[in-house]
Formats: structure tokens, C-alpha cells, sequence
């Protein structure tokens, strides 16, 4: 018998018998599991977690939830095929004993695993301040359970409501504030919304959308302190320009921090971006190695990405977790030559101000932007983003239809400025300075970050070992 | 019944909106919103409306796999 036929007797029996553990059990970890069992995997399938609901939808929560037209229970993940997993909802994973192959939950179980799928996603960045955190009236929004509690605030009617952070998410639930007719101030530390995530020059475009509509936005102030009455609920903010505002409901939209602290002393390339793996969602040691039976997908994954130079890529997305999933899956079962890259082109959208915002690439690699289509003052157009004389990125405002032209020409790297599409072609066509900030600043991360060239670069701080 | 509309697919062209209108629905020009899990009332005019996507967008579980209720 050659190696090769032992190997290849291995895998099947791995498919028929083994045991798979996935951990998150969210968008990426459902669809993941989804995917082991179309493979043909048969062994047993573990999905583990931390909160108590099944899978659920989370865009819906910022937009359809919190309008108070979908409650927040009702965005239950559709299945694609029955699973026959052992679920352990409701239980946190707090360890990975790799020695031994055991995930290590918060009840202390051992759950133990010959491949694991590590999908536990991000969470949202709490208020800075411990003791104000406290305070009745203070939200962050990440979970359905967030949600549900936002929601029934905003249906009080508060008299003011203050978001703090002009990412996607901040932009959406002041446009749902507007739309339900609640006062809402914006306070952003960078110079507009969205800045971090589509620079300056298409920030200056969503500010007069979101003062358009009636959003007090306040740039480049910090909300530097809140302030509770007897109750212990929040009544009034103070802003670094020296002005206080009294506000009912303060909505923390700070950006997400990547779920990585249960894998600390694990030896796994972990850090504040995520967990690095490479293009076949395999999971890099600390050192750099990449590991045989350990996969990542989904928000905490961190991935070098052919497109945009090898640097590795931090993708929170819903498109990106789904894709990486089905990859992870199909990898996890495979040998070498059955092996499939996980290269996505990022899509993103983001319904707010009527508006449909929707784009594709990754605009911060970009430096220069060109309008390409439409109108700004219609809120009807079509922008690139290039870098070096070759198209990185595309955004479309109400103008989604012409997305797929641009994302081929993303995928083929053609010329900056792209060729006019012979319609509807601006007269000031001609590249500026796209205007993104640095993304290591703590207000300006977009949901799509570059992170440097290898597991360890860019803000990858390492955890102390446990001894 | 659940659904969920891919919107990086979803091109705006609403032909699913007044076939389903309590479950799709247009914020704007060209943004959708829908219900995820709306009532199994609305089973048939769902069923009209993935049908008449001309990108195939909305994901559908009409009946869901034996094992969901076990979670």
C-alpha cells in the first residue's frame, strides 16, 4: 500500500468518523456546519456558543429591528439542510488545551475535537469608562439581546439620543432615529461619518445626508464623559469642545473587539485583529507556522489576500464570514489538491437616509477616488478608489446596478481611473486625493482593515503567555 | 418561515415588493428591507416573490430540516 492511498484511506475515514468542533455559533459557524455535511462529513459535529439563541441574522438588528417593525427575536438564520449537530448554546469556550485537542468551556466541560473550526467573531467595544458604563440608558449594539433592549428604548421616546461613533452601524441607527422622529446627535471624533470605512471625500457626501435629514451631527469632538441622575440613569454628555448636551439614551458605536482572549496561552497567531490564517483558512501558530486541524472563519479571521499585495485582511462581513465558512468546510475535509483559497472580493451595503449604499474591494487601500457616475447632489452615483494606477475599490450611492462592472475590473486590476462606461459620466471626472485617515486610529477602522504582510504586523499585539 | 435577502446580491430591481409587500419592502429608491421570519400566512405570496428575483437574492426555508427544533 502506498502513503498516498494511506492518506487518502485516512480522510475518508476522518469524513465517516471524526469529530469536528466548531466554536461560534453564528453566521460563519452555521454555514460552516452546513457546508461539512453537503461535503459528506458524517462524524460528529459540535457547535458551541456563548449566547443562548440559535443562529440569527445580525444587519436586520441596526435597521429592521430597532424601527421596532421586526422584533428582535424574528431574524432566526434560515437552515439550508439539517445538520445533526450536538449543540452547546448558552456556554462560553474559555480555553484551547491544543496538547490534547480540547476546547475548554466556561462549565468547565472538555469538548474534544480532531478538527476545530474557530469562528467567535467579534464583539462590540464597551464604554471607556467603567463606572459610567454602568449607567441606566447606555447601549451598545451588537447582539439580538442589545437590540431588543435599544429597541424598547427608543420606543419610550426619549427626549434626545446620542450615538457616539459615525462608522455603518452609528450612521444606520441615527437614520432609524430620524425615521421614528426621535431628536439624535451624532458626535464622531474623525472629521465625518464613515471616514474610516470610505475616506473624506464620500464622509463629506454622509454628513450632509445624515444634516439633510435632521441628525445633529457634531465631527471631530469625543464624548469625553456622561453623567447620571439619582436613578443612576444617563442625562447628559460632555463633549471635548466644552459643550454638554442633555440626552435620554447614549448609543455606544465604537467598533467591535475581536473575541481572541479564550485562545490566550494556546500558541495561535492571535492579536487585536483577529486570528491570522492563510488563504485556506488555516490557522497560523504564534510563530507563523500554520497548523494541520485548526481553521478560522468568519469576523475573527485575518487573512493574506492576493488582490491587495498579500497583506493580510480583517473582513467583517457578511459576505466574507458566509464564503469563508463554505471554504473553511471544504478545506477541513480535503487533501492538499481538494484544497480551495478563500479570496473574497469584499462586498459590503448599508441601507440608511433612503439611501442604498453598497460597495466592493477594499477602499482603504486606495489613496486617489474619481466619480465615475450619477450625481452627487441626486445621491446617484458611482465612485473608484485606485492606488498606483490600478481600480482597488468601487462604492455606489442608489446606484447598485453598476457594482458588478466595477468588481470585474477590481478582480482583473484594471487601470485607475477606469474606462467611462460611455453613460451618464460626470463632468468632473478626474482623480482627488481620497482622504482615509490613519488606520490605526482608534476612530477611523472600517470593517475592512488592512493589517500588514504577516501574522505578527500591524497592531497584532501580542497577549502575555499564560505561565 | 425564515428568509434572508442577500444584498450584496440584491440589485434594486424590486420585483419582489408588491408581490410580498408585508415582508419586502423599499427604504428609498434602492434599498430592501424585509421581515426575516415573517408569519406563515404569507407563505405563498414569499414563495411568488424569491421566485421573481432576476438575481436570485432571497434565501428561503420554507420547511425547515427535521433536526432545527433541537436547536
Amino acid at each position: 500500500m502506498t502513503t498516498a492511498s494511506l492518506v487518502s484511506d485516512l480522510v475518508t475515514t476522518f469524513k465517516a468518523e471524526g469529530r469536528i468542533v466548531i466554536v461560534g455559533a453564528s453566521l460563519a459557524g452555521l454555514r460552516a456546519a452546513e457546508a461539512l455535511r453537503d461535503e459528506g462529513f458524517t462524524g460528529s459535529l459540535t457547535l458551541i456558543g456563548d449566547e443562548p439563541h440559535e443562529p440569527y441574522d445580525r444587519p436586520p438588528l441596526s435597521k429592521q429591528v430597532l424601527k421596532g417593525w421586526v422584533p428582535a427575536g424574528n431574524t432566526k438564520l434560515p437552515r439550508m439542510r439539517a445538520i445533526d449537530a450536538d449543540w452547546r448554546l448558552g456556554v462560553a469556550a474559555t480555553g484551547l488545551d491544543r496538547a490534547n485537542r480540547e476546547v475548554l468551556l466556561a462549565n468547565g466541560d472538555k469538548v474534544p475535537y480532531d478538527r476545530l473550526l474557530i469562528a467567535t467573531g467579534v464583539r462590540s467595544r464597551q464604554w471607556f469608562n467603567p463606572e459610567e458604563a454602568k449607567l441606566k440608558g447606555l447601549f451598545t449594539l451588537r447582539t439580538s439581546d442589545d437590540a431588543a433592549k435599544l429597541q424598547a428604548a427608543l420606543k419610550a421616546r426619549p427626549g434626545r439620543v446620542l450615538i457616539v461613533g459615525a462608522g455603518f452601524i452609528g450612521s444606520e441607527m441615527a437614520s432609524v432615529c430620524c425615521d421614528l422622529g426621535l431628536p439624535v446627535t451624532v458626535a464622531e471624533r474623525s472629521s465625518a461619518p464613515l471616514v474610516g470605512a470610505l475616506g473624506g471625500v464620500i464622509g463629506e457626501i454622509a454628513a450632509k445626508m445624515q444634516r439633510d435629514a435632521g441628525v445633529d451631527l457634531r465631527t471631530g469632538v469625543a464624548v469625553e464623559s456622561l453623567e447620571g441622575d439619582g436613578d443612576g440613569h444617563v442625562r447628559r454628555a460632555k463633549l471635548s469642545d466644552g459643550t454638554t448636551l442633555d440626552v435620554d439614551v447614549v448609543v455606544a458605536s465604537l467598533g467591535s473587539i475581536r473575541n481572541v482572549e479564550w485562545l490566550e496561552g494556546a500558541q495561535l497567531a492571535t492579536g487585536f485583529w483577529g486570528l491570522a490564517c492563510d488563504a485556506g483558512c488555516r490557522a497560523f501558530d504564534i510563530n507563523g507556522v500554520v497548523t494541520d486541524n485548526i481553521f478560522v472563519a468568519g469576523d475573527i479571521a485575518r487573512a493574506p489576500h492576493v488582490l491587495y499585495e498579500y497583506q493580510f485582511l480583517s473582513i467583517e462581513h457578511v459576505d466574507a464570514a458566509v464564503l469563508g465558512a463554505q471554504t473553511a468546510a471544504n478545506n477541513m475535509v480535503n487533501l492538499e489538491t481538494g484544497r480551495r483559497p478563500h479570496l473574497p472580493l469584499p462586498q459590503f451595503w448599508s441601507g440608511q437616509f433612503g439611501v442604498n449604499i453598497k460597495g466592493v474591494g477594499v477602499c482603504s487601500f486606495g489613496d486617489e477616488i474619481v466619480f465615475t457616475q450619477g450625481s452627487v447632489e441626486d445621491r446617484r452615483f458611482a465612485v473608484a478608489y485606485g492606488r498606483k494606477g490600478r481600480i482597488v475599490a468601487a462604492v455606489t450611492f442608489n446606484h447598485g446596478k453598476w457594482l458588478e462592472y466595477y468588481g470585474a475590473m477590481i478582480e482583473r486590476s484594471a487601470p485607475f481611473p477606469p474606462p467611462p462606461p460611455g453613460y451618464d459620466v460626470p463632468k468632473d471626472a478626474e482623480p482627488i486625493p481620497a482622504r482615509f485617515p490613519d488606520p490605526r486610529e482608534p476612530t477611523g477602522i472600517p470593517d475592512v482593515v488592512l493589517t500588514g504582510h504577516d501574522p505578527t504586523s500591524r497592531g497584532a499585539e501580542f497577549r502575555p503567555k499564560a505561565r | 418561515m425564515r428568509i434572508v435577502v442577500d444584498l450584496n446580491r440584491c440589485l434594486g430591481y424590486a420585483q419582489c415588493v408588491p408581490l410580498a409587500p408585508d415582508v419586502l419592502q423599499l427604504q428609498g429608491e434602492e434599498a430592501l428591507a424585509y421581515d426575516p421570519n415573517p408569519d406563515d400566512s404569507q407563505r405563498q405570496r414569499v414563495a411568488r416573490a424569491v421566485a421573481s428575483c432576476p438575481v436570485q437574492a432571497i434565501i428561503l426555508e420554507m420547511d425547515p430540516p427535521a433536526d432545527r427544533n433541537t436547536k
